[in-house]
């Protein structure tokens, strides 16, 4: 295998890898449940992103044709993690979890609470 | 160098998933919980594609793209499930 792809694929999964890793760690250590939602969502998707972009350029060299398989899981893990965040944001508000002091806007938690149709 | 990068990849995401475990038990309430689990079907995927490129084969992504649609079916039904106490009204 050419060295330069070698190099390419290795930087892809490393940052990748690393990027899972912080989006984790930020579920893991931050203070309240609207800050640990975010974590996760943002940079394991980027780091899904730079795992599957790797595996894309490997498979393409490897097989001698464009493979477009990982771009499918990419295109659905880009489209679902914002609904699952979204849904997970609202069962948080519903049932009234804490909140840290310095968030701004807390009022309207309340107000979305209070609607007939969650 | 390759095969040294797939294995500094998956400690990575073997310590992400440890970490991710630990929030699963230790989660406060039920939405960290959802939280947590949905982390873990992520980072499964991760884990099953670096299983792919170490062992060369292209047999795992339709596992990997199974495990991300049902992970997001079981999110949004847990989700669904504990703001209304009911899935199909």
């Amino acid at each position: 295998m050419e060295f330069w792809i070698e190099l390419v694929v290795s930087v892809f999964l490393v940052v990748g890898a690393v990027f899972v890793l912080i989006g984790s760690l930020g579920l893991a250590k931050l203070p309240d449940f609207y800050t640990r939602l975010h974590g996760p969502t943002k940079a394991t998707t980027l780091g899904m992103g730079c795992l599957l972009a790797a595996s894309v350029i490997l498979v393409t060299y490897q097989q001698g044709y464009l493979s477009l398989h990982e771009l499918l899981i990419t295109l659905f893990l880009l489209i679902t993690a914002p609904v699952t965040a979204h849904m997970l944001a609202k069962t948080a508000m519903h049932h009234n979890l804490e909140i840290l002091d310095k968030t701004s806007n807390k009022a309207l938690t309340k107000r979305a609470r209070d609607r007939i149709n969650p | 160098m390759l095969s040294t990068a797939i294995v500094i990849a998956t400690t990575l995401v073997c310590i992400a998933l440890i970490l991710n475990l630990w929030r699963l038990f230790i989660g406060p309430g039920r939405p960290d919980r959802i939280l947590a689990l949905d982390t873990m079907y992520i980072n499964s995927i991760a884990l099953i594609i670096l299983f792919g490129i170490y062992s060369g084969t292209t047999l795992y992504f339709e596992a990997a793209l199974l495990i991300a649609m049902l992970g997001f079916v079981s999110t949004a039904a847990m989700c669904k499930y504990i703001l209304r106490g009911d899935l199909i009204e």
